[in-house]
């Protein structure tokens, strides 16, 4: 097979002793906390408690309690045999799909309104562009009878009419943003704005490794389970704990971080993380922040961006909704910088493709922002005998429609 | 001196007005400027617009992405304002979101704004800690004083710190909220001005978000220095153009 060329890695510092968060939450130059100042007691309060909170042993228990019993975990690592035969290499899946509600978005929700509850918080908000986040908080609250609002872009709420169906029957009230381009980054803003105007009973549950410090450093963490069940799972099937490459798509970059997580200071397993390019990089409709974007701030923190020249943040786009976001998370500017990770770019038509073709080779229908990362066969040789686990983030089940359209079924 | 702590000098309760550049018409900064001092008003905030500002209502957010769609540019507001210490005197202050900046280059920002004869500089979201340890010198070098928020949550630690930080005033967010959300103040407003008030800082205090009217005006100074009127002044800007700033200034002070 042809393998085309679209890695966009570069290589730079080398020296550097950990790809984790800093005390203040830095990635390298990336990170920190870029907030008005009217955020600074909410993140405050976080950033001086999360860790104790997450170290508390009764925190542990419920947190592996509520993973294993309402989310069920631990999810499967499963040999992917047939995808293996076609692309001569032995490839796993994390099976993440099989999480309750369809996706890794709960394992940081369930995390995050554990936390809320330490910090006496009752309200919670959040933003969600394909509703998945929306949906893993909304079920969460019902969950702990707190109250919750979303915020979703105006446009997302007529796109992804089912999440938002969802979010409803679960209670929750979902708020449209009206500004700006009205998808995820300014439901993000609006859910920033409530928490300005309700700073004090209100906790916000960020739906990825992005926003202000400790969100980015907080989310991975939560989110680490995936890797950590990863090294004993693979322990168990191929006798190492390390694999040769670990695979996710990056929209935020959250399930990405948790499948990277224990990997990231382990040099021998390659980091590659699959971005949206939409139709092309370089159409003027992409998501690819690596290729795409400069250094600048967006929501409280410091990381690769789309922008103008001037600064003004630029609206991407993704068939995928989950993987339109304009910027990555601090770790993942910090590992493309670095050079620590490969950084892929996939687009629409590329992505869906893949996903028919694991829906028929597996029985799995992934989500169509795990498509993306199965789709980096055409860019990347493995060899025969490496171990490649691709983490697939969600199923299909949100994104039938957009099948449908895009295969005429 | 820095005309802002020229100004704060005054004996009187300082009237200050936030607009945003290039809204409601691209060329309206400079006539906008203009007839706020012709009106008596002490001082101005230029609000550079941003994509994404976090920290503002449905007003100022609408002005903003009016502005950029007229084609305000940062370096058009500095071309706008080049010649603007020719006719217009009292202080002038930049108001912001950090990312224009960052791109444009902190310390040419700065250099500009100094050529300018901009007098201050206002970024919500650049954080004490990072302007203390990456910016604070060049901001000196070129003379601009940096304001620092404070809301009724922040801790009085952490007042004391930014008062020290500061070399102007520091500017009082009324209640916790983004701009123009509130209509009037009740009692845990008029708390915490005077718990400010008592506090003895060294910079005096204007207050800001929140202030509509005369009525509003009148309570916010109570015990502060001056206040800010943003998005009751951009509305206004939507409903009568730039002809009517004459009126709108007086009812204010009425
Ligand atoms: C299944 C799935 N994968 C990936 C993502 C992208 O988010 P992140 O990059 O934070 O994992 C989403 C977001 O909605 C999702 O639903």
């Amino acid at each position: 097979m042809k393998r085309k060329k679209r890695t966009t890695t570069i290589s730079g510092e080398t020296e550097r002793k950990s790809y984790h968060a800093d005390e203040k939450g830095n990635y390298g130059e990336f990170g920190g906390a870029y907030i008005p100042e009217m955020l600074y007691p909410n993140t405050e309060e976080l950033r001086q408690n999360y860790l104790r909170i997450m170290a508390d042993p009764s925190f542990q228990r419920e947190f592996d309690h509520l993973l294993k019993d309402y989310v069920g975990r631990p999810t499967p690592l499963y040999f992917a045999e047939r995808l293996s035969q076609k692309y001569g290499t032995k490839i796993y899946l994390k099976r993440e799909d099989l999480c309750h509600t369809g996706a890794h978005k709960v394992n940081n929700t369930i995390g995050q309104i554990l936390m809320a509850k330490k910090l006496g918080k009752n309200r919670i908000i959040a933003e969600t562009g394909a509703g998945q986040h929306g949906v893993a908080t909304a079920t969460v609250c019902a969950l702990m009878g707190i109250e919750c609002v979303v915020y979703m872009g105006e446009i997302d709420i007529a796109r992804q009419a089912p999440n938002v169906a969802r979010m409803k029957m679960l209670g929750a009230k979902v708020r449209p943003a009206l500004s700006g381009s009205r998808t995820l980054k300014d439901a993000t803003n609006e859910a920033i704005r409530d928490w300005i105007n309700n700073p004090v009973d209100t906790h916000y549950i960020i739906g990825s490794v992005v926003g202000p410090h400790p969100y980015p450093d907080m989310v991975a963490r939560f989110q680490s389970v995936i890797s950590e069940e990863i090294k004993w799972q693979l322990k168990e099937k191929e006798g190492r704990e390390n694999p040769d490459y670990v695979v996710a798509c990056v929209g935020g970059g959250s399930n990405a971080a948790g499948a990277y997580f224990h990997y990231l200071d382990v040099p021998e397993v390659g980091i590659i993380a699959v971005e949206a390019a939409g139709k092309g990089i370089d159409t003027g409709e992409s998501a690819a922040t690596s290729a795409l974007g400069k250094v600048g701030i967006i929501h409280g923190s410091k990381t690769l961006l789309m922008q103008t020249q001037d600064g003004q943040i630029t609206e991407p786009y993704s068939i995928s909704a989950g993987l339109d976001y304009p910027g990555v998370g601090p770790m993942h500017a910090h590992l493309f910088k670095s050079g620590r990770g490969e950084f892929i770019s996939i687009t629409d038509d590329e992505a869906m493709t893949a996903g028919l073709e694991v829906s028929q080779l597996e029985g799995i229908i992934p989500a169509i922002e795990t498509s993306h990362a199965f789709a980096i066969f055409d860019y990347k040789q493995f060899k025969e005998d490496d171990v490649v686990v691709i983490n697939l983030s969600g199923r299909g089940d949100k994104d039938l429609q957009t099948y449908i359209d895009y295969f005429k079924l | 001196m820095n005309r802002i702590n020229q100004k704060l000098q005054e004996d009187k309760k300082l009237l200050s007005i936030y607009f945003t550049a290039g809204y409601p018409a691209l060329n309206d900064t400079v006539p906008i400027i203009r007839e706020l001092e012709k009106n008596g008003v002490d001082m101005i905030e230029i609000g550079l617009p941003f994509s994404d500002p976090l920290a503002d209502g449905p007003t100022i957010q609408a002005s903003s992405t009016a502005a950029l769609q007229n084609g305000m540019r940062t370096e058009l507001l500095f071309e706008q304002l080049k010649d603007i210490r020719k006719t217009v005197s009292i202080p002038l202050i930049v108001m912001g979101y950090f990312n224009p900046m960052l791109q444009y280059g902190v310390e040419a920002f700065c250099r500009k704004c100094h050529e300018i004869g901009i007098d201050g500089i206002i970024m919500p979201d650049l954080p004490l800690d990072v302007y203390q340890e990456q910016y604070e010198a060049i901001f000196t070098k070129y003379g601009l004083i940096n304001v620092f928020l404070i809301t009724p949550q922040t801790s009085e630690e952490r007042i004391r710190q930014i008062d020290g930080a500061s070399a102007g005033f520091i500017y009082m967010v009324s209640s916790a909220s983004v701009t123009g959300s509130k209509d009037g103040f009740g009692n845990a407003q008029t708390d915490y001005f005077e718990r400010i008030a008592r506090m003895g800082l060294k910079n005096p205090q204007i207050v800001g978000f929140g202030i509509s009217n005369a009525e509003t005006f009148q309570a916010a100074t109570e015990t502060a220095k001056g206040a800010i009127i943003g998005s009751a002044f951009i509305k206004h800007l939507t409903d009568y153009g730039i002809a009517t700033i004459g009126d709108f200034v007086e009812k204010i002070k009425s």
